[in-house]
């Protein structure tokens, strides 16, 4: 009963803070300087035609009323259409975001495994050169951010030495069987190994970019939390037992020495998120965040909209999963 | 032929000329139930941890034999020896409450050293449990064994980790100050049954503490330490007796009695620490002619 | 035992003196570039266009590490270009330290409804994706100096508040201050006077991460085009042409990555650098 308190409270607070964030960007984005119809006229245009297409789109009420209007269309499931493209913005949306949920997931994955595989190295070395060298190389992934670890990757690895695409989500010339936009899932599904290969080799650089200061933190605090777990007596007591370094530092402490870093980790897969915007135009990846550029530039009003309130409910969604997982794997607060 | 004999075992810190352990010898029988008591910092857990192999990584050898069952284990190389210990050794840590594993059941936390390193089979390591915590007082074994570490009191912990020490049959357990981090009430049954299921399973013990009450429920002889270096070695009853050696009286005088409370309050005097501090002095001059120290 | 004396007589920490020695020499170069540029960062000339560094073949002396498309010296296109990313740096770092540690310390003192009120905004804040809103922010506010300036503050100000905030509210239970307050001291002079100080060490490790940050929101900004107005050089700019030019002129985009991946490198090093240094309570 007590969880359950807990959760409805939290829907609460989250729904307030999604309002919040539907109000600012609904104001900020009518500031524009620019009529983001006269735009989309060709030249030559009246001021007629101007005025015509500006009422159909509602702009020329007062702002608080468009929000109403916007609002009440949202509750029922419709965010407007694109002022570009003529189509819903919801479709438009989610069409988008099976790309850029699979790079996020990639990325993240990379993340756990090369900051896992760094901090559990550098406890089984500790006291190594090889551990100071692990320090340092963790601190600079740590201080510099997914953007320019991507312009690195693209001339490591797309240029001076080419393995892997710098551009694109998918070979163009490939015919795509694909029902849904979740182009991996489905290639895993469908046994289509060879269009997994090719979506990898499109999708590694972005998601190592993006996973690179992920990864650094992971090692850091893993580290850390594994270094002062490794003292604690239940470890010792596990050695007597006749238990090697391996074991006791795999079985014995990490699982307790988990726990921190994951809500930290949490928090900055939301950061992640965030950095998909610039990666994916960096590496002209087909997703939400190059989506959201071009809305900006191009004043799309209610794509922009519908694009901050999408990412603002990933946000919020990824910060109850990890509160939730938290919840469930501590074993304490479990029986509480 | 002793189980345990340690021979000249010297340590000292890691880089640093401090030394922790002076040459102890010492020797326990089969069976035998050996106190080793000093003043904090008197290096009696550092023994300890050298016959189990968990000395700190700042502390290093430098000298000596640790003769397990006719093995020296520092001749053994580690894979070897960490499992030499395993099979032979048990361990009775000092507090309850850090000792157990929080993210695991009370089960598993006994029987995986039955199942891994011994390589029974899991059945009869989970009947071995249940009958050790049986032995050990606890009333519901099996409620216990899936219960986590936080869910159950110290005292209880401390019985586990007691059931748990014995559960392989070892030959020598080595019980670092089981009963200082426990209530008072409760340190009196935990003695009880540590001396009960010594004597039910034969085990020896190495049993380190600083206080000589315990020791002489508890010990049929015992070792005085001071600052590395053993003053004295003989049995209870000629310890209690009357000791020979200055600081083992002053620490038997220390004792505070129920009888006299005001009066038993008496501490070291100066001039037995002074004499005590030039014999481990002359102690390091011997080491050092004879050229087995750095 | 270490004391107060003997940690100021330790020695400089590599890190330190690395990322110092980078940032005075950006420093420098940026005061003195209309001077040591060897060239006019905005001399176009069509026919000396993608010439490589001077160490390659075909490379045209004078222009020591290439010209872009257009025929401009990428050297002195840095060195300008520096002045934005030092400009930006120092103001929007400022700027957001001053006002994001201010709403963090009153928010983590003086609690009640001051604190909720900021706690819910930066709830809300961290909801959106940072460089989206920025995106968003110049388009709004139309490009120039002062738009970035205030487009970074405006997005980051949480950075500092959050953490800010924390340490106000763990300070805060501390005697210290309660003694203050029953000395009489007003709400507003224990904050500045006794609170204030002990949060310094982590205000100043932030306040160089921010500038930082701040370098790369106006990269990443100039990148897609919407950074300042005027023709001037900006390490974004190069990178973003260099991005599309990278098989045929990878110079182009080296140089100024390279120049920024540094200089980002050395402002949070110089953080941790003086935090390790000054930090009272090192283990």
């Amino acid at each position: 009963m007590q969880l359950l308190r807990a959760f409805l409270m939290r829907l609460v607070t989250t729904a307030v803070t999604l309002c919040g964030v539907a109000v600012i960007v609904f104001f900020v984005i009518r500031v524009v300087p620019g009529n983001p119809v006269a735009m989309m006229l060709p030249p030559g245009a009246t001021e007629a035609d101007v005025a015509q297409l500006t009422a159909l789109y509602g702009l020329d009420k007062s702002i608080p009323q468009q929000f109403l209007i916007w609002g009440a269309g949202v509750l029922q499931g419709d965010f407007g259409s694109s002022i570009t493209s003529r189509q819903p913005v919801l479709d438009l949306v989610l069409g988008r975001l099976p790309a850029t949920l699979e790079l996020s997931v990639m990325a993240l994955t990379i993340a756990i495994a090369l900051g896992g595989f760094m901090a559990l190295t550098g406890t089984r070395l500790r006291g190594s050169k090889t551990e100071a060298a692990i320090d340092v190389g963790n601190g600079v992934a740590l201080s510099v951010p997914d953007f320019l670890w991507g312009l690195v990757l693209i001339l490591l690895f797309g240029v001076l030495v080419p393995i892997f695409h710098i551009s694109g989500r998918v070979t163009p010339s490939l015919d795509l069987p694909f029902v849904t936009n979740f182009y991996l899932v489905e290639s895993l599904v469908r046994l289509r190994f060879d269009l997994t290969a090719d979506l990898v080799s499109h999708m590694f650089m972005p998601a190592l970019a993006l996973a690179i200061p992920l990864a650094a933190i992971i090692g850091q605090l893993l580290k850390q939390s594994l270094k002062e777990t490794m003292n604690l007596d239940y470890v010792t007591l596990a050695r007597t037992k006749g238990y090697g370094e391996n074991h006791v530092i795999l079985f014995e402490a990490l699982p307790n020495a988990i726990l921190p870093t994951l809500t930290l980790v949490g928090v900055q897969f939301t950061f992640l998120i965030g950095g998909t915007v610039i990666i994916e135009r960096l590496f002209s990846y087909e997703g939400l965040g190059n989506m959201a550029i071009d809305a900006v530039i191009n004043r799309d009003l209610p794509l922009i909209q519908g694009i901050v309130i999408l990412f603002a409910v990933i946000f919020t969604a990824v910060n109850l999963l990890v509160d939730l997982c938290y919840a469930a794997l501590n074993p304490r607060l479990r029986h509480a | 032929m002793s189980f345990l004999s340690i021979r000249n075992l010297s340590a000292s810190l890691k880089g640093r000329p401090d030394r922790i352990l002076r040459a102890v010898s010492l020797e326990v029988a089969a069976g035998e139930v050996r106190g080793l008591v000093g003043e904090s910092g008197a290096g009696k857990s550092m023994i300890g941890k050298a016959v189990l192999g968990t000395l700190p990584q700042s502390v290093v050898i430098t000298g000596g034999q640790i003769i397990l069952d006719g093995t020296d284990l520092l001749t053994l190389p580690p894979a070897v020896r960490r499992t030499r210990i395993g099979q032979l050794c048990a361990l009775i840590p000092q507090d309850p409450l850090t000792a157990l594993n929080p993210s695991r059941r009370i089960g598993p936390q006994i029987t995986n050293r039955l199942v891994d390193i011994l390589r029974w089979s899991r059945r009869d390591a989970q009947t071995r449990a249940r009958d050790l915590l049986a032995e050990v007082q606890i009333s519901d074994p099996d409620r216990v064994m899936r219960s986590y570490p936080h869910e159950l009191s110290g005292g209880m912990r401390q019985r586990i980790l007691i059931a748990s020490a014995f559960a392989a049959e070892p030959k020598l357990i080595v019980a670092d100050e089981p009963t200082t981090a426990l209530d008072v009430t409760v340190q009196k049954q935990i003695l009880k049954l540590i001396a009960d299921m010594q004597a039910r399973h034969g085990t020896a013990i190495l049993f380190v503490t600083h206080d000589l009450g315990v020791v002489s429920k508890v010990c049929q002889s015992l070792s005085v330490l001071y600052a590395g270096l053993v003053l004295e070695d003989t049995s209870i009853r000629d310890f209690f007796a009357g000791p020979r050696h200055a600081y083992s009286r002053a620490l038997l005088a220390a004792t505070p009695k129920y009888t006299d409370p005001d009066g038993s309050l008496t501490p070291v005097p100066e001039s037995v620490i002074a004499a005590t501090r030039a014999e481990v002095a002359a102690a390091d001059d011997a080491m050092s002619d004879r050229g087995r120290n750095v | 035992m270490l004391d107060g004396r003997a940690r100021i007589t330790r020695p400089w920490s590599p890190r330190l003196v690395l990322s110092g020695s980078w940032l005075t020499l950006l420093v420098a170069a940026a005061l003195l570039a209309p001077w040591i540029a060897p060239k006019d960062p905005l001399a176009q000339d069509l026919f000396l266009g993608r010439m490589p560094p001077f160490w390659a073949t075909g490379a045209e002396p004078g222009y020591y590490l290439g010209t872009d498309s257009l025929g401009r010296d990428v050297l002195s296109r840095i060195l300008f270009g520096a002045r934005l990313a030092l400009t930006v740096a120092l103001i929007a770092g400022s700027l957001t330290c001053i006002i994001g540690a201010t709403l963090g310390l009153m928010a983590g003192f003086l609690r009640g409804r001051v604190d909720v009120l900021i706690s819910r905004m930066i709830d809300i804040w961290m909801a959106f994706p940072p460089v989206l809103f920025s995106i968003l922010l110049i388009a709004v506010l139309g490009p120039g100096l002062i738009s970035i300036i205030i487009a970074i503050v405006v997005i980051d100000w949480t950075r500092f508040a959050r953490v800010i905030r924390a340490e106000a509210m763990a300070q805060g239970a501390m005697d210290y201050v309660a003694s203050a307050t029953v000395a009489g001291r007003t709400r507003l002079s224990t904050m500045l006077t006794e609170i204030l100080p002990n949060v310094l060490p982590t205000i100043v490790v932030l306040l160089t991460l921010e500038m930082g940050i701040s370098v790369i929101v106006e990269a990443i900004l100039s990148f897609v085009n919407l950074s300042i107005s005027t023709d001037d050089p900006t390490w974004g700019g190069m990178i973003a042409e260099g991005r599309t030019s990278v098989y045929q002129a990878w110079w182009v985009l080296v140089f100024p990555l390279v120049t920024l991946f540094l200089t980002v490198l050395s402002f949070s090093q110089l953080g941790e650098g003086l935090k390790d240094r000054y930090d009272p309570v090192l283990r």
